[in-house]
């Protein structure tokens, strides 16, 4: 027998979420979601979540399983029993649950939106299909198989701290559209993506990838356009000129010269981001945190210079 | 046990206690760690930014170099332990890439054919054979310590290429704890991302994310957070004074590297391990092993 400890919400009757739990027998091969739907059929019709096609395409079953977004559909119930034979269930983190395992969808959407998630063609209308190569067509074809679950803005580190965040899916779907060997707008595209709340304040953590569903892989997207960002001379932001300094750093020694790189990343006439760098400069300075001043560069540097110049970088 | 050291940038750099204490906990463990001093940066998956061809060659390049050693690769950060492993696993996708990059290496006399593991420090630890080493040299086990992990991204996601068994919910590092007598502290941020990646481009979100993960480990209990990574600690330690949601609740807590704290109870002293060079004072760790001061929880 397991048990489903599940996160219910009904604020017309009170105010505060609060766990449930039920107890049903896993039937053989059972998906999580065929025992949401046993729950809500045979022990409380008042269960509430979103489900349609049960086939993992239409990504409307996304909930969080022991603390983690996934599609209902797409995982078998026994495998996801811990220790205790239990599986904690609750809405999709990020957004405003509005009843029981239902969320609030509509900032996902705006963001989506937000990112003009549409062909903006370089001429008109060819009397059939606008044609691209197998070549072209692979460059968007992952970001293309996302069904907008939303499992990856569950989970996404940066939102949970920052609103302003365009997200993971947002960012895949761009992806989409920089990489579109018919669309005009790319160097648009690529600023306006690198602004605040864009690519540059993805944290790296990797969540979005490891909770999607499809192979669009969010974070994979997202460093797709950077690259393209930077190609096209997209620089004065803070995330682009770290990347350049970086990278300009591992060039001339080898490694990291920690003492440039928050310099150069702030750039030299951004004297607020200069001025934010004193307090924890002068804090590392005073316990001997701070670099070699005389940075040292690795042996053998001449092989890596040979790469970089090898590669036209 | 021989292994190739891949030190990184910043423990060369702003955070050198992690070097000084890795060379103890080695010694203290009977590991040799041969520094891999023509090995160039990861990447940090910010070169990958600029060129993923670019941040692959020169990691194949690093690769190249351990294998004419014939050693495996110890890391002791996260973000070079999955750094490393993400070059490692596109050079083994595909057999054309393989050869792209390979003929990239050729003219400096390099060759990536994958004959070298890639490890972190911890996952050398977490294995049965480490386990027994480490239990045989405890000299001072850290009874009555409460350690929350604190692990760095890198070395959990994308899952497929972490050494840990179950990288949404691992227990290497907490059994790493109980191996030195320390109580590990469970706690749903030490998955989570420390924000140093974009402390940079968004410091309120970064500092929120770190001040969020300290509070949780606080929450929980622990005395002391350790970490894998020498960006969560920059994050964790050298940015706490500034987190705001801790100076609210007129809270602290030293952070150490993982290095520091297995060689802390082989039997160094704080001061070989560097810890008196931290931003957050590390004293109270020593307090609370000698017995002058009780677990704070």
């Amino acid at each position: 027998m397991a048990t489903f400890r599940i996160k219910r919400f009904n604020p017309e009757k009170q105010p505060e979420p609060y766990f449930e739990e039920f107890n049903l027998d896993i039937a053989d091969g059972a998906t999580l979601l065929d025992c949401m739907n046993e729950i809500k059929w045979t022990l409380d019709g008042s269960l509430t979540y979103r489900m349609s096609c049960r086939s993992a395409i239409c990504g409307s079953c996304a909930v969080k399983a022991n603390g983690h977004a996934l599609l209902a559909c797409q995982r078998q119930g026994e495998h996801l029993l811990d220790n205790d034979d239990t599986i904690t269930l609750e809405p999709l983190g990020n957004m405003k649950p509005i009843k029981d395992l239902v969320v609030d969808f509509t900032p996902f959407w705006d963001k989506i939106n937000k990112v003009k998630p549409y062909l903006e063609p370089k001429d008109e209308a060819p009397a059939k299909e606008r044609h691209q190569s197998q070549e072209e067509f692979r460059i968007i074809d992952d970001a293309s198989t996302c069904i907008m679950c939303g499992a990856c803005y569950s989970d996404c580190n940066t939102l949970e701290v920052d609103d302003n965040f365009l997200g993971p899916a947002a960012l895949a779907k761009a992806q989409r559209f920089v990489g579109d060997s018919r669309d005009s707008k790319t160097l648009q595209r690529v600023q306006d993506l690198s602004e605040p709340g864009g690519i540059w304040d993805c944290t790296h953590c990797g969540e979005c990838v490891e909770r999607c569903p499809k192979p669009a892989r969010p974070f994979d997207r997202i460093k797709e356009i950077m690259t393209v960002a930077l190609e096209n001379g997209v620089h004065n932001n803070n995330g682009a000129r770290h990347a350049l300094s970086f990278t300009n750093s591992v060039k001339r020694s080898g490694n990291l010269n920690e003492n440039r790189i928050p310099v150069e990343s702030m750039g030299f006439f951004n004297i607020p981001g200069l001025l934010s760098l004193i307090p924890i400069g002068l804090r590392m300075l005073l316990k001997g945190k701070v670099p070699p001043v005389i940075h040292h560069s690795i042996d053998e540097v001449d092989d890596v210079k040979r790469i970089f110049k090898e590669l036209d970088q | 046990m021989k292994f190739a050291l891949f030190t990184g940038c910043v423990a060369k750099g702003a955070t050198r206690e992690l070097m000084l204490s890795t060379t103890k906990a080695a010694e203290g463990l009977g590991f040799e760690f041969v520094e891999m001093k023509s090995a160039s940066c990861c990447g940090a998956g910010v070169v990958s930014e600029k060129s993923p061809l670019l941040a692959d060659a020169l990691n194949a390049r690093t690769f190249s170099i351990a294998e004419k050693q014939g050693l495996d690769i110890v890391t002791i950060c996260s973000t070079c332990q999955g750094t490393l492993k993400k070059t490692e696993a596109h050079l083994n996708e595909s057999k054309e890439y393989k050869e792209k990059v390979n003929d990239i290496l050729e003219d400096g006399g390099h060759q990536y054919n994958g004959t070298s593991r890639i490890k972190h420090f911890a996952n050398i630890l977490a294995t049965e054979e480490g386990m027994a080493r480490l239990k045989s040299r405890i000299k001072r086990p850290l009874t009555g310590l409460k350690v929350a992990a604190f692990y760095g991204c890198y070395v959990l996601r994308p899952s497929e290429n972490s050494d840990f068994e179950n990288p949404d919910n691992p227990t290497g590092m907490e059994d790493i704890f109980a191996a030195l007598g320390a109580t590990p502290v469970y706690y749903p941020s030490r998955v989570k991302c420390c924000g140093f990646p974009i402390v940079m481009m968004n410091k309120d979100a970064s500092l929120g994310m770190s001040g969020n993960a300290l509070v949780d480990a606080i929450d929980h209990g622990a005395d002391v957070v350790a970490t894998g990574c020498p960006l969560c600690h920059l994050s964790l330690d050298s940015y706490q004074p500034e987190i705001e949601l801790l100076q609210k609740k007129n809270q602290s807590i030293p952070i150490l590297h993982l290095p520091q704290l297995v060689a802390l109870a082989l039997g160094y002293t704080p001061t070989q391990l560097g810890m008196d060079s931290h931003i957050v004072s590390t004293l109270k760790i020593n307090q609370i092993l000698s017995g002058s001061v009780s677990s704070s929880h």
